[in-house]
């Protein structure tokens, strides 16, 4: 079909008055698009119908609509078969600048050269849809891999469950009751394991493979190749539910652990208590007075800096225990905070009303034994307003929880990125998202319980249903040809050119999401379902030979490029913006709302995140004579929000290399500026490009201006 | 929004009702979220877009449910839309709100600014539609209708009624915060500088009423001293006789975001305990090293004000030492919780509700599924992880009931 643009500028919502649309529509014929005209409310239902028909009169291919930012009436402007562009002329133009300005009408007409000369590339996306295997692979069957199997199995997925114990269960198993988990949080409930794992191997569609350990995950999401032992599974989507290990007991000697046999872990306890026999190990003698130490190794700087959120519940449990066993029995919680969230408080409230459960906040000062056979237990700053001393038979400290996600081989990826997913700090192979749990550095693959942040039994039911969602969604969007989450509507996906691949590796390295592999040579070899759009190895690319449908480096450069940068003479200094289309466009938007005002010398352009920017950019920009270029993406560090994890920061590290450049063609380092820009951060804006511009004015022109 | 979406993105039909005028609930009312002190809108914003994508969600606002019939399978809700006033072709020109001149309280930031009565629900709301709000508009008052150039205005609109048609019910109808007032002892409501943690974060929102800066309601100056109450009203048999869950954590977030504010300002949180689980000890830590950030145990039992000077002083028990604290204050937060949302919603009988009026969590037979604070308080990540799983277990009942 013939490549036919049309063009549209609207002249509703202030736009009409800011600036002179006539002389807009003349700007944009230069560029020879089918049709450019315009329209006082083109959202309107005339609007619209005039759009529709002219695509059907002239079979256009492409249609560009300079009126309002994206985010509005994205339903009304989507055309079937045909690429939509819109160009910002509303909220980041009218809104925010001079009406009837120069400024602002340069800036207008430059935003309409752009949005037209961005489709001459671009193509509407074809999905890749492809076959993929919809079974799930779960590894770890304690109670979050049981109740993943479980929910996937219920709606119609076939699961392998590979458990490296030989029984299923996970630590759960090991408990003799649970802490109450339904209303009225009192009494602590029946273990709910049992009736998992036989709901488990009553399921005809899960296959429980025991003693087994993943040996190898290679392949990409909806066609993952698996092995365990020497068995070979087509997988869609893992979950990896590999629970955590109770914090080793054998590193609390400053809390008496070795000092006397009758000094245990929280897990010995809970034995105790299971074998109903709750005895000194010293002597077999009854353990009637039991001091409960609470933190031990958690929220500890030397230890876990981390608390493990279950074990105030937990010795609260096992304290009942003791007291249910013998009424005379005294138990002690000695805690930093007693943490009992939610409704949980009321278990706490029911162990004060307690007799024979004693509950103050203390600082353990010794644990030692003191010569009469008991175990002397200090602590200070206690409730009481005084230090006390107790003389127990017995002392259980309350021992966190690790996450298993060691170096030791979990999943054993084939990938270039190493053969584990990567984890925060703490060893969490969480997402460090709030909003999006679930979304691991590596696609397809869900990290579920324990081992992604401490949880109790509920919490990780919870959490193994969303899990198995998360699966799920992926073998859908997968074999559809769409992204998962953030981009989750997309359909396009990097092509790479590689007969002109030079081998570098960039793309390889900077994939945050270990998207490529790589052949001996070095060549990168596509996982396009392991991606998740963001354009990283795109702006890596030195060769730009990777691109997008709709997203390309020839895309933004020639929108760069037709940009009209008038002589030094004119003293019109124009610059590029560069900025994430997930929070700065917002910001931007919100700004304009606001109706605050900034300099209007910017052109800005979203991109899919800063990562996927490429050098070149740069090069195109300063060529064309543009005077500076501003890159706005999200905070980066150990708090990071980028929703591509890295993009930001990779960017920030490529324009310091590009600084360097600029210096050996001696321009000026300050010509380039990035900025870590929040969504809320909107009122900063007009601060930020103010003072950009001005910097770079004062260098005065770019000295390739012309060339 | 995020049951709907993750149903939605694996092929579901989802009808999303919500009973205001935009989406978000709460979480668009706050400022920061701990652990990492980001913006909640950044979320929000990703949840939009899907949202703008995926034809698969029919959003229904300011709908509520009047009933519901049948079970598993094939449920009949009835709903009922409230009308905005303002239909979908509104462009958010501004034209109506420079010609209406009528104000009212603004709910959003909790009374604490004042809109038009023809408004936008929030500078991130979504759908980004006015709205208005018709029992304060003098009557015959055109002048909004009159001059919106695109007929999106219509104050004679009236209500409507459907019924849909689901497999499966996820609830996710949130919290509301405890009404201050009813903690007499602490004077909110009767002296002007005592506000909540949910004003705070409004006046520690860049969008928000004071545009990131905490202020004394009294005069609109900085405060030079915040206390912060842990619990009013949580772990209080005569209030709310569970922990808020998210509490602490906020409270030490609103002090991290003030001093990021305001270099110079003290303060001192009250507290029983201090409640951050998992990785946001981060948090406490963090507070623990501020040395213009005192953490002091004790109830606060009873605050009292200066008339002239509008200084607050505040009365606690050192649980630590048994001694009677006093401090003074300019302004004080009261860390009020969470009461559930769900009361006026006509469950099937098959629902259990417990006696602090949350939903139980129970099997599937019920076709109904509650997530969120719905069921318990809890902080924005386990809502997350329950409301995900919400989106699986509505396939689940869908699954086997056909």
């Amino acid at each position: 079909m013939e490549h036919k643009t049309i063009a549209y500028i609207c002249t509703g919502c202030g736009i009409g008055e800011a600036v002179d649309a006539d002389k807009l529509i003349e700007v944009g014929n230069e560029l020879a698009p089918a049709v450019c005209k315009k329209h006082e409310y083109l959202c309107g239902k005339e609007g619209l119908a005039e759009i529709g028909q002219d695509i059907k009169d002239i079979e256009a291919t492409h249609v560009v609509i300079c009126a309002c930012s994206e985010r509005v009436f994205t339903d009304r402007f989507d055309f079937e078969d045909v690429f939509v562009h819109r160009t910002n002329l509303r909220e980041h133009v009218a809104w925010c600048h001079t009406a009837n300005d120069d400024g602002t009408q340069e800036l207008a007409e430059d935003y309409v050269r752009m949005g037209i000369t961005r489709c001459k590339n671009a193509e509407t996306p074809e999905p890749l849809v492809q076959e993929v295997s919809d079974s799930v692979l779960v590894v770890g069957g304690g109670v979050s891999g049981l109740n993943a199997a479980l929910n996937a199995a219920d709606v119609g997925h076939d699961v392998v469950l590979v458990e490296k114990a030989e029984a299923l269960g996970g630590f759960a198993a090991t408990l003799h009751k649970t802490y109450p988990t339904a209303a009225p949080y009192t009494e602590a409930g029946e273990n709910p394991v049992p009736g998992l794992v036989a709901a488990v191997e009553g399921n005809d569609r899960i296959q429980v493979l025991l003693g087994s350990t993943v040996s190898e995950v290679a392949g990409a999401p909806g066609k993952f190749d698996v092995k365990v032992g020497d068995k070979e599974f087509k997988i869609g989507a893992i979950v990896v539910a590999t629970g955590f290990t109770p914090y080793d007991v054998t590193k609390l000697e400053h809390l008496g652990y070795g000092k006397s046999p009758d000094v245990v872990g929280s897990v010995q306890f809970e034995e105790m208590a299971k074998e109903g026999k709750f005895v000194r190990p010293s002597d077999g003698a009854p353990a009637r007075k039991v001091v409960f130490v609470q933190c031990a190794g958690s929220r500890d700087p030397d230890h876990l800096p981390y608390c493990s959120s279950t074990c105030c519940m937990n010795s609260l449990k096992q304290a009942n225990y003791l007291l249910e066993n013998d009424d005379d029995a005294e138990a002690y919680i000695l805690y930093k905070d007693m943490r009992t969230p939610s409704l949980y408080e009321q278990y706490y409230e029911a162990a004060q009303a307690t007799p024979g459960i004693m509950l103050t906040k203390g600082e353990i000062t010794g644990v030692e034994p003191n010569g009469n056979g008991k175990v002397k237990v200090t602590a200070g700053n206690t409730l009481l307003g005084e230090d006390i001393e107790i003389d127990a038979d017995l002392v259980v400290l309350a021992q966190g929880k690790v996450p298993v996600m060691a170096e030791e081989g979990i999943l054993n990826l084939t990938y270039r990125k190493g053969k584990e997913l990567p984890t925060l700090k703490y060893g969490f192979p969480d997402s460090n998202f709030i909003c999006f749990p679930y979304e691991t550095a590596r696609t397809g693959i869900y990290t579920v319980g324990c081992v992604r942040q401490p949880m109790d039994i509920v919490q990780c039911g919870e959490d193994a249903a969303g899990a198995a969602l998360k699966a799920i969604q992926c073998v859908h969007a997968t074999g559809g040809g769409t992204a998962v989450h953030p981009r989750a509507w997309d359909q396009t996906y990097p092509d790479f050119f590689l007969q002109r691949c030079t081998q570098c590796k960039r793309c390889t390295e900077e994939c945050p999401f270990g998207t490529l592999d790589e052949d001996e040579k070095g060549t990168p070899l596509e996982n396009p379902t392991r991606c998740r759009r963001c354009g990283v190895c795109m702006g890596a690319c030195p060769e730009r030979i990777i691109s997008f449908k709709d997203y390309s480096v020839p895309m933004i450069g020639d929108m760069i490029k037709s940009v009209h940068v008038p002589d030094e003479f004119e003293e019109k200094p124009r610059y590029i913006g560069l900025i994430c289309e997930n929070d700065a466009y917002p910001a931007m938007d919100m700004a304009g709302l606001n109706h605050v005002e900034y300099s209007p010398l910017v052109r800005f352009i979203p991109v899919r995140c800063l990562g996927s920017v490429n050098r070149v950019w740069i090069a195109d920009s300063l060529s064309a004579g543009i005077d500076g270029i501003i890159l706005i993406g999200c905070k980066y560090g150990d708090d990071y929000q980028c929703h591509f994890l890295q993009g930001s920061e990779l960017c920030s590290k490529r324009m310091e290399n590009v600084q360097e450049d600029l210096q050996r063609l001696m321009l000026e380092s300050e010509r380039i500026k990035i900025v870590q820009l929040a969504i809320n951060e909107y009122d900063k804006l007009p601060q930020i490009v103010n003072e950009f511009v001005e910097e770079v004015n004062n260098l005065g022109p770019n000295p390739y201006k012309g060339f | 929004m995020t049951v709907a979406l993750e149903a939605a993105e694996t092929g579901a039909q989802v009808h999303l009702l919500e009973q205001g005028l935009s989406l978000g609930g709460r979480i668009a009312q706050l400022a920061r979220y701990f652990p990492k002190m980001c913006p909640p809108s950044c979320g929000l914003e990703i949840n939009y877009r899907r949202l703008r994508k995926n034809p698969n969600v029919m959003v229904h606002t300011l709908t509520k449910v009047t009933a519901i019939n049948g079970g598993p399978g094939a449920f009949e809700v009835a709903i009922e839309t409230a009308p905005r006033f303002v239909n979908g072709d509104c462009t958010c020109c501004g034209d109506c709100i420079d010609a209406c001149g009528v104000e009212r309280e603004n709910a959003f930031n909790y009374g604490l600014d004042k809109s038009s009565a023809i408004f936008l629900p929030h500078p991130m709301a979504y759908p980004m539609t006015y709205a208005v709000d018709n029992a304060i508009c003098p009557s015959g008052c055109q002048k909004c209708v009159d001059v919106c150039k695109v007929n999106a205005i219509n104050l004679k609109e009236e209500g409507t009624t459907d019924t849909l048609k689901a497999d499966a019910i996820a609830v996710a109808t949130g919290w509301t915060p405890y009404d201050a007032t009813k903690l007499d002892q602490l004077g909110f409501g009767k002296y002007e500088n005592v506000i909540t943690n949910v004003m705070m974060e409004r006046m520690l929102a860049e969008d928000g009423p004071t545009s990131g800066k905490a202020v004394k309601p009294s005069d609109g100056e900085a405060p030079k001293r915040i206390a912060y109450v842990q619990c009013a009203g949580s772990r209080d048999r005569k209030h709310l006789p569970y922990c808020s869950a998210v509490c602490c954590g906020a409270s030490m977030k609103e002090a991290i975001v003030m001093r990021e504010v305001d270099e110079a300002v003290e303060q001192t949180i009250f507290y029983i305990d201090r409640r951050v689980m998992g990785r946001n000890e981060d948090v406490l830590a963090k507070v623990e090293a501020d040395e213009k950030t005192l953490l002091q145990r004790g109830k606060v039992a009873k605050i009292v004000e200066d008339a002239t000077t509008k200084v607050l002083t505040l009365s606690a028990e050192d649980t630590d030492t048994g001694n009677r604290v006093e401090a003074e204050a300019d302004l004080v937060v009261l860390a009020t919780g969470m009461v559930p949302n769900n009361g006026d919603l006509p469950l099937p009988e098959s629902c259990q509700v417990d006696d602090n009026g949350f939903l139980v969590a129970g099997g599937l037979e019920s076709g109904v599924v509650p997530a969120g604070c719905a069921v318990r308080p809890a902080p924005m990540a386990a809502c997350m992880q329950d409301a995900t799983g919400a989106a699986l277990k509505t396939l689940v009942i869908a699954a086997k009931a056909s």
